[in-house]
């Protein structure tokens, strides 16, 4: 972790990390490895770090939920070291975590944010080793690889848990593996490996005894190959390192040379495997090996021209362009897998990212190239036969000195566009293919042509578009309207999908012309534009370009053209920019949304159009496409509503073409993520439109339909709305969609919503058989089917027909199978449905077959709130109905101390859940106890001040239960239970009155509570509930005044008598 | 002079009547506005009931550029020249209605037909290479460090009739030429402006039709 994120992190001068796709790879693994931290290694997550890890935050106190104290801004988690210190305190805005469960816990909190929270830490915390491990571990870690004894080290070590520091060190010691080896998947390394291995085996020979030697030894200092024929170590190979060799010359001292992708240089003197320094440079780069030693060696350079047949022997090891692929890892642990094992599998793999990578580059080698060679200095004016290459970029370089921008167009352009690309180029691959000449050894004769010709030649380097594009744009610069527009079209005849080409227009300044061309007055030019601006705008980074060079206030502007293609074409690039935050913002922060929404306004229902309408709609169909593109931020959702959109987009929904639908459903069911979206759905009456268009044939528009449905079924009259336009029998026949996943996923959602009403569970579903449907989508589905369909299945088992059906399709085992997973979204829904299903007894023996109960139980350490309450509240039926309860709870090791410390929490649901669990256990009798010995009853004392009726309900039934145990009923009333409950009866809520009547009942069993109850005048109240209809609830009022009854008058007796 | 200019009415509505069948896109009042603006841009010479042939040559030229924004002396030439069918060298009533009903309304298919005469220079019913190169001449700044001038020309006209041309003659039939345009619209004033945008159209109409029949 240290070491990659050191050495192999891309930093910018600032201390930043740079978004590159490597960081950005390296963050995520980072992420994940964070993330599953904590219930992978549980024990090692406990260690505390021998230094917190201190960053700005962007979360607020409102991201902490429960386990953590919350005091205004401030937040301190409940967990504390042995000294008593808060693993995680926050005082915004800084953050100081202290263990890996804490971390992951803070990473889990953060949801979305928590990319940007794990950058910060990193970027604050680049030590974070030495402070996670204390220093001794982390240079470990940091030396070498190799599995470093680190016993020893533990006897210095004065930390209390050395197994699990020692754990925590191997773990992170095979992330840290694990890392480099991702990021060395992204290497390539240039240089021929066999050519230079050829190279080095010519060179050994030439060792051989006598007069004749040139060298009197060559070896390397590893004998250790990798996979991918490297020698150097794997964080080596990071920097392109491919070995190191000693080179014993027969004039001079021992020469160290590294052989890396960028090419041969000198080092500070690396003898053997493993050393710690040296692998700095210390000499030029050399293209070629012989080069190198012909600079170095006198007597060398002499005798090796003599050679003539050694020197055929020698190839040249530059250069030819080939990929070699490094170790190719995925899962923990895999670099112990033997290499050979992994060497069959490598070289598809290689292939294939080869292509890619060469697709993805191939607009700017010859920058690379440039930038990457003008280390190699003084190393031109030797006549190598191999340094060809070399010359020319010195060539070129000599140009720039001389004549500067006067020189030959095409050099004139590399050099303008060097200076902004070369250290990013660099960065971005440190060894970046050398170059791409040509392997064949070039004679002295070819040495000595022109340069132009050479320069001809590398030029071939670049695809032919390059050029063409180049010329172009060109044109384009010097050209007047008529000749841009010949060609603009020009440049349409381009595969303007391709990413050559998309990188070549912005490489060779086209797209400044391109989105200057938008802010004249010329319509044509303005067209030929924008065609072009919306293909390549498909491609990421010409998109940002857009964005940065102010392409997009442009097109806004175009928006009111009255030109209607024009109109049309603009909106259509704007769909296509606008796929990342900033550029949604440029475009509302310029008006852009409110000139979208106008684009909406056309006829659509017409049988015939006349050709100026059907312009309209186009323009129309357009401007839904970028408002849906728009439409994924909260305050553009904002913008469309205020600028009249719905009803505009309402209108649009009643059209006939698919092309027109998509869009408008599309931007309907990302907005409808806000609640006036989904009042305005229902009340404008599209759910009808909705619904019908879910018998569309475009699986797309299904999609969004369904996933509108999803979202706007959260409200009773929508889904209502969906059963009166029969729209649940539609739903269920995407249901076999099985190959389409989000087909699945937005069908089953809108499933799982409406059937919240039971009137479509039982009128309408269950003719439909969607039960055996469900059930069968329980496995093998991504989670966000699966969330969906279990939230149905919790749904449809509210009805008791429903359980049954759910056993007899075989639903249970999958379902207790979900308990084990890891999505709190999934296993909140889960724990509800097998909480429903366990209201079933014959549900409830299958359940605890499968142990489905210790599932849910251990779930009660999840550190999600949500989960925590869901699963409490499913252990009550499980409890209710299992057989001989009170024993399956007892055999569950520590259950009972996990349930009474939720009490603890400090999130009302789970509280509320936990005490209706409690109720549940607290019937058995022994269980009681156990629990009292865990301190139940102060834990539920101290809660019985709150407001929350619906925790009021299930305390005061905890308590009531939790007064059958000895002492229990005067514990409360010196906890000061009593007092509270007393309040409650003035509580709105029925339910609370009934329980609390009961636990006042059971309290006044005990004197003192009676004496307490009737101070605070329970009397009064508790005679007006006698009046009540529920039998219980008259008994126990009654009981409760008759205790205090008898006690008045035992007490008036022992007045009289004594 | 009242029963002039009544007469010159009757005339004249008898007259738009007449060319309002022949001509499309123009309804009757539209002609008869037409033929005003035509009265009026003859100027005195109307008035003066002598024998007149039509606009010249200058007065067309002056009419392009002040109504539609045209600036290119050789392409309003053109324009003349394919406005002024019968070859005289005035442009007719007749032939100004005519004219007119594409420059400003026609269809896609007709403007395909008008851009083509336009660059036909020698109407023989092709655009020639050198055609393209004498219409495309002025339309790249010249690099004087260049060796030659003209390649960047000659480029693009390679370029375009590499596109355009279809059936690889080496030069631009009508059917070449109106294939290209129906790929891509772009192309249908490929070698100079000779129509007026959507603006000037607009401007133009409003100024015809409408403030003369408030007249």
């Amino acid at each position: 972790m240290g070491l990659s994120l050191t050495k192999a992190a891309q930093w910018t001068t600032a201390g930043k990390l740079e978004f590159t796709p490597m960081n950005e790879s390296l963050l995520k693994e980072l992420l994940s490895f964070v993330e599953d931290f904590s219930s992978r290694h549980p024990q090692e997550a406990e260690h505390v770090f021998e230094e917190p890890l201190r960053w700005s935050t962007t979360l607020g106190a409102s991201d902490f939920k429960t386990d953590y104290y919350i005091s205004g801004i401030d937040v301190q988690s409940h967990e504390k070291d042995s000294g008593g210190q808060p693993l995680l305190q926050l005082s915004p805005p800084t953050v100081c975590v202290r263990s890996f469960s804490q971390l992951s816990k803070l990473v889990h909190l953060a949801a979305d944010k928590k990319l940007e929270e794990l950058r910060a830490c990193l970027e604050e915390n680049k030590d974070a080793m030495v402070k996670i491990l204390g220093p001794c571990f982390a240079d470990i870690l940091e030396k070498e690889d190799t599995h470093t004894d680190v016993l020893h080290l533990v006897d210095k070590d004065q930390g209390k848990d050395p197994e699990f520091k020692i754990n925590l060190f191997h773990l992170l010691q095979n992330m840290n593996k694990q890392l480099l080896s991702k990021l060395l998947e992204e290497i390539e390394v240039e240089l021929n490996l066999t050519a230079l291995k050829n190279d080095i085996e010519s060179l050994k020979r030439l060792c051989s005894e006598g007069e004749k030697r040139l060298l009197k030894s060559v070896r390397y200092t590893s004998d250790f190959e990798f996979s991918n024929g490297c020698r150097a170590p794997l964080w080596r190979q990071v920097y392109g390192d491919i070995c190191y060799l000693v080179v014993e010359p027969c004039d001079t001292e021992n020469l160290y040379i590294t052989c890396s992708t960028a090419g041969f240089f000198l080092n500070g003197g690396i003898k053997q495997e493993g050393a710690e320094s040296g692998y700095e440079r210390t000499s030029d780069t050399y293209k070629d090996l012989l080069t190198l030693l012909k600079s170095r060696s006198p007597y060398f350079a002499e005798h090796i021209n003599k050679q003539a047949s050694a020197v055929q022997e020698l190839p040249s090891t530059q250069s030819v362009h080939r990929h070699v692929e490094s170790v190719d890892m995925e899962e923990q642990g895999e670099l112990q897998r033997s290499y050979e094992q992994q060497e069959k599998n490598v070289q598809d793999k290689s292939r294939k990212q080869h292509l890619l990578n060469k697709k993805k580059y191939e607009p700017c080698p010859r920058w690379k190239k440039l930038g990457l060679m003008s280390p190699c200095g003084k190393a031109e004016e030797r006549k190598s036969r191999n340094s060809s290459g070399m010359e020319m970029s010195s060539e070129i370089r000599k140009k720039k000195q001389g004549s500067g921008a006067k020189s030959k167009m095409k050099a004139e352009f590399s050099l303008s566009s060097l200076p902004g690309r070369l250290s990013s180029s660099q960065k971005i691959k440190t060894p970046a293919r050398a170059t791409e000449l040509s392997s064949e050894s070039s004679s002295q004769s070819e040495e000595e042509e022109e340069q132009s010709e050479r320069r001809l030649e590398s030029n071939t380097d670049l695809p032919p578009e390059y050029w063409q594009i180049q010329k172009l744009v060109k044109y384009l610069k010097g050209g007047d309207q008529t000749a841009t527009v010949l060609t603009l079209c020009a440049m349409l005849d381009f595969n303007l999908m391709q990413e050559t080409c998309q990188l070549a227009i912005r490489d060779v300044g086209g797209l400044e012309v391109l989105i200057n061309l938008l802010d004249t007055d010329e319509v044509k030019c303005k067209i030929g534009s924008l065609k072009i601006l919306r293909k390549i705008s498909h491609n990421v980074q010409i998109r940002q370009t857009i964005v940065d060079m102010g392409g997009l206030q442009s097109i806004v502007k175009i928006l009111d053209s009255p030109v209607k293609d024009l109109k049309a074409l603009a909106a259509e690039t704007i769909a296509s920019v606008a796929r990342f935050r900033r550029a949604r913002r440029t475009v509302r922060l310029y008006g852009g949304i409110k000139k979208l929404v106008n684009l909406l306004h056309c006829v659509t229902n017409l049988a015939s159009l006349t050709a100026n309408q059907q312009k309209d709609v186009e323009v129309a169909r357009c401007g839904a496409l970028a408002l849906w593109s728009c439409s994924k931020c909260t305050k553009n959702k904002e913008a469309i509503r205020k600028a009249g959109g719905i009803p505009l987009l309402g209108r649009l929904l009643k059209s006939p073409h698919e092309n027109m639908l998509v869009p408008v459903v599309g931007t309907l069911q990302e907005c409808a993520s806000q609640e006036s979206y989904r009042i305005a759905i229902q009340t404008e009456g599209m759910v009808k439109d909705l619904v019908k268009n879910l018998n569309s044939d475009n699986e797309e528009l299904q999609m969004h339909c369904a996933n509108a449905i999803f979202k706007c079924a959260e409200d009773e009259q929508t889904r209502d709305l969906v059963r009166k336009y029969k729209g649940l029998q539609p739903l269920v026949s995407l249901l076999a969609k099985v190959n389409n996943k989000q087909l699945l996923a937005a069908a089953t959602g809108a499933i799982w919503k409406c059937s919240i009403s039971v009137d479509n569970v039982a009128e309408r579903f269950q003719e439909y058989k969607v039960l055996e449907s469900l059930v069968e989508l329980l496995t093998d589905q991504p989670e966000d089917v699966l969330v969906n369909v279990v939230g149905a299945l919790g749904e449809f088992a509210q009805i008791p027909a429903s359980k049954t059906i759910i056993r007899q399709c075989g639903g249970i085992k999958p379902l207790v199978n979900l308990l084990s997973g890891t999505n709190p979204e999934l296993l909140v829904n889960v724990t509800k449905t097998v909480g429903a299903c366990a209201t079933d007894q014959d549900n409830m023996a299958i359940i605890d077959q499968l142990d489905g109960v210790r599932l849910v139980w251990s779930l009660l350490k999840n550190p999600s709130a949500d989960v925590q309450s869901s699963a409490a509240w499913a252990l009550c039926p499980c409890i209710e109905n299992a057989k001989d309860s009170g024993e399956m709870v007892r055999s569950l090791v520590g259950g009972l101390e996990l349930i009474v410390n939720l009490l603890k929490s400090t999130n009302d649901e789970v509280l509320a859940s936990v005490c209706a669990a409690i109720a549940k256990i607290a019937k058995d009798k022994e269980n009681l106890a156990v629990l009292t010995d865990h301190g139940v009853v102060p834990l539920l004392a101290k809660l019985t001040n709150t407001t929350d009726d619906k925790l009021r309900q299930h305390l005061a039934e905890a308590i009531g239960h939790c007064c059958m145990w000895g002492s229990n009923r005067a514990s409360f009333g010196e906890a000061g239970a009593v007092a509270p409950l007393v309040r409650y009866l003035k509580s709105k809520d029925a339910t609370v009155h009934q329980s609390t009547a009961m636990a006042l009942y059971q309290l006044s069993k005990d004197p003192s509570n009676c004496i307490t109850m009737h101070e605070k005048g329970v009397v009064k109240p508790l005679i007006h509930i006698m009046g009540s209809n529920d039998k219980t609830l008259q008994e126990a009022a009654a009981g409760c005044v008759r205790n205090i009854r008898l006690l008045a008058v035992a007490n008036r007796k022992a007045i009289l008598f004594y | 002079m009242s029963d002039m200019s009544s007469l010159n009415r009757k005339l004249i509505q008898t007259l738009a009547e007449t060319i309002s069948k022949q001509v499309d896109h123009f309804n009757k009042t539209e002609v008869e506005c037409l033929i005003r603006e035509f009265n009026v841009l003859l100027g005195e010479c109307a008035a003066s009931g002598r024998a007149v042939n039509g606009l010249d040559k200058e007065k067309f030229r002056s009419i392009l550029h002040n109504n539609f924004g045209m600036t290119d002396d050789m392409i309003m030439d053109l324009v003349f020249r394919t406005f002024d069918r019968d070859n005289d060298s005035f442009v007719s009533l007749k032939e100004w209605i005519e004219g007119l009903s594409v420059f400003l309304r026609g269809t896609m298919d007709e403007k395909i037909k008008y851009c083509f005469q336009v660059y036909d220079l020698n109407s023989d019913n092709y655009i020639s290479r050198e055609e393209m190169f004498h219409l495309l001449k002025n339309s790249l700044i010249r690099q004087p460090t260049e060796e030659d001038p003209d390649e960047g020309i000659k480029d693009l006209v390679e370029i375009t009739l590499k596109r355009m041309d279809h059936d690889h003659d080496g030069r631009l039939s009508f059917s070449d030429f109106e294939k290209a345009v129906k790929e891509e619209n772009l192309l249908l004033e490929a070698f100079g402006t000779c129509l007026p945008d959507i603006m000037s159209t607009e401007a133009f109409e409003q100024h015809v039709f409408q403030e003369q029949l408030v007249l």
